[in-house]
């Protein structure tokens, strides 16, 4: 792919970004570009933001030394010198996606919006933004496929106990991509008084630029834990990828430092089948749901169905900043399988004692290659950090079926 | 032709004092055959300007009609290639003005750069993006223009005056005024206020103002026409008669009398 030569444009991530959306939504889009710019940086906001991080969501989140993990794929101590985990599974909701909830939904509120409207995967960011609605006081829906509906039905459980109302989609995959559409439509039909919170660091410009700038507290604070807890930066920081919130938070704050950024994503059944979600390591560039991107698409331009065992990950896009950064080379992305995060969570569990989404499984799935290439690269041991991106109790029955490996 | 055909065929519709008909089909719904023959028959019946509507995965613009229509045109093999085909069966057989009507990911999978040409060779006259702004379709446009394929921007109820003349700036063929803030096939579309808006349009920007979006029986299509416009689109009613018929016969009857009516209207 040969680099554009137009000249970078707000809402760009190299080639990749943009507002590719119906005309009807660009102007709230440019209201909120314009919000981004200047309530997101008041001092009024921050106090308001960081003070419901503080004294509601429960941060900062620990950073925690895995010994016994880092042993487990280490035994000899050759790859990995140190292994240390940002626990955002602490969060209230047990995931990252209150950072961005919280923030979006106070923001909505202050453009005066009356309704909040989401998407969910795996429920989290549909918790997350329930929870957001409820303790801000609006009323809140989410759109959820019918299939995630069936396989996340404690976070649908929870999203009802909270007051909002979930809306199963039955079209296409019925998974995560369709939820998103359908709240396009939602939205463009009620973008007056509405605010659609995005879950991801995806969709058009700025939500990419927004969600990343509410996310990047989980990096901001994992730097400085490391430098007092480890006393140095890590030589590698691990994140898994879906649209990428998680990982962009964690690597926002190490773009400047000399760390390996490393995203992972969803292999599904693997790469030499169909039913995989790794759009950067196996997609073209295309557009879906209004930004440039990589994404699983055919000859035609459809869209492709993704397919990993974590709702979460099931997504054939991928945040813009990302695929500039596989492009650019600043962040090298792998992939992992179901088989090989179902196996991640139990090994977590067993030698953690933490019970990991099967989202955040990818990420640690590849914790032992990561540390093998690495050290060789390095010719030591090296110190890796990877966020632990959410909790694992609604996954509970898929790992109970898949049992251990 | 090209732009001159969409601009001769909006010319001779405002002489005969009516807005131009035109009619949305999506391609490959049932089939590309089913396609083709219920274009023929939307011609045959009275309409002046045929949108070809390209199937896709994701109609994040589009009501449950269309919506479900794009999903069963692309199970049946329809996309942009097959939509070309169809418009060059058309173009041999008729003078009307033909629109692609597409979303963009299957622009880009067929190249930017490549698509006008190809478009214009096959006898289309016109491209709409429902989601490409005029901001993200610089190189698109470059391309059209070269190929005097005509680029339909849209305007929302949402797009401020200022914007509306950003929007129509170097524009070709005629704006497409979208009635409301919502989907295709709203129901409750405010179409006598989208009317006088469409044809306050068309009067600041010098430009045919068509309106579409919730347009689907002839009393509706009658009452946009009465502001003054240049055109009224209908497309879900015509994917709904489409989709109630049993079999080819009952398709293109259907769309016979649907279109019929339409143009008594106006």
């Amino acid at each position: 792919m040969k680099p554009s030569m137009d000249p970078p444009r707000p809402g760009y991530f190299g080639q990749f970004g943009g507002r590719f959306v119906a005309e009807t939504l660009v102007p709230a889009l440019e209201e909120l570009t314009h919000a981004l710019a200047t309530i997101v940086p008041s001092a009024e906001f921050q106090a308001e933001w960081r003070g419901l991080l503080e004294h509601y969501v429960g941060r900062p989140t620990p950073l925690s030394r895995a010994h016994r993990l880092a042993h487990a794929l280490d035994p000899e101590g050759d790859t990995i010198a140190e292994l240390w985990l940002k626990r955002e599974d602490l969060c209230h909701t047990g995931a990252h996606k209150i950072n961005n909830a919280l923030g979006q939904v106070l923001l909505a509120k202050q453009l005066g919006k009356r309704r909040i409207i989401a998407e969910t995967g795996a429920g989290q960011h549909g918790v997350a933004t329930a929870t957001a609605a409820a303790v801000l006081g609006l009323p809140c829906e989410v759109y959820m496929g019918a299939l995630d509906v069936e396989r996340q039905a404690p976070n649908v459980a929870r999203m009802r106990l909270l007051g909002a109302r979930v809306i199963p989609v039955q079209s296409g995959a019925r998974t995560l991509k369709d939820a998103m559409n359908e709240a396009l439509r939602d939205w463009v039909t009620h973008v007056a008084h509405t605010h659609y919170c995005v879950g991801s660091a995806a969709g058009p410009h700025p939500y990419p630029t927004l969600v990343s700038e509410l996310q990047r507290v989980i990096g901001d604070e994992a730097r400085q834990q490391l430098l007092a807890q480890s006393g140095q930066l890590p030589d590698v920081v691990v994140a898994c990828i879906g649209g990428g919130s998680n990982a962009i938070g964690m690597f926002r704050a190490f773009m400047d430092d000399p760390v390996a950024l490393v995203g992972v994503e969803a292999a599904g059944e693997g790469l030499d089948t169909s039913r995989h979600a790794a759009t950067i390591t196996a997609g073209t560039v295309g557009v879906l749901h209004g930004a440039k991107t990589r994404v699983l698409s055919d000859a035609d331009g459809q869209i492709l169905q993704a397919h990993s065992i974590s709702a979460g990950l099931d997504y054939p896009g991928v945040g813009p900043e990302h695929a500039a950064l596989a492009q650019s080379g600043r962040a090298r992305y792998l992939t992992a399988t179901d088989d090989e995060a179902v196996a991640a969570a139990h090994l977590v569990a067993r030698e953690e004692g933490l019970l990991i989404a099967l989202e955040t499984a990818h990420a640690f799935a590849r914790l032992g290659s990561v540390a093998r290439d690495f050290g060789a690269e390095r010719g030591r041991p090296v110190r890796i950090a990877v966020c632990l991106s959410g909790r694992g109790d609604k996954d509970l029955a898929t790992l109970m079926e898949r049992g251990s490996s | 032709m090209t732009v001159a055909r969409i601009e001769r065929c909006l010319a001779r519709c405002r002489s005969e004092g009516r807005p131009a008909l035109v009619i949305y089909l999506t391609i490959g719904d049932p089939s590309v055959e089913d396609s083709l023959a219920c274009a023929r028959a939307a011609l045959a019946a009275g309409a002046d300007v045929l949108e070809l509507g390209v199937p896709f995965s994701d109609p994040s613009a589009d009501g449950p009609v269309i919506a479900a229509a794009s999903h069963r045109a692309i199970a049946s093999g329809g996309s942009l290639a097959r939509a070309l085909d169809v418009a060059a069966e058309l173009r041999r057989e008729s003078d009307a003005p033909l629109v692609l009507f597409s979303y963009v990911n299957p622009v880009l999978a067929a190249g930017e750069a490549a698509l006008p040409t190809r478009a214009i060779a096959a006898g289309v006259d016109g491209l709409l993006v429902v989601d490409l702004p005029p901001e993200e379709g610089q190189r698109l446009r470059a391309a059209a223009d070269a190929a005097e394929l005509a680029i339909i921007p849209l305007v929302a109820p949402t797009t401020s005056e200022a914007r509306q003349l950003e929007v129509a700036r170097g524009a070709r063929g005629f704006l497409y005024y979208v009635s409301v803030a919502g989907v295709t096939g709203s129901a409750d579309a405010p179409l006598a206020r989208a009317a006088q808006s469409a044809a306050a349009l068309a009067a600041r920007v010098g430009l045919p103002v068509v309106v579409g979006f919730g347009i689907d029986t002839p009393d509706k299509a009658r009452q946009v026409a009465s502001a003054g416009v240049d055109g009224v689109v209908v497309g879900s009613a015509v994917v709904a008669a489409i989709a109630a018929a049993g079999d080819r016969a009952g398709r293109v009857a259907a769309v016979t009398k649907l279109v019929s009516a339409l143009r008594a209207a106006l």
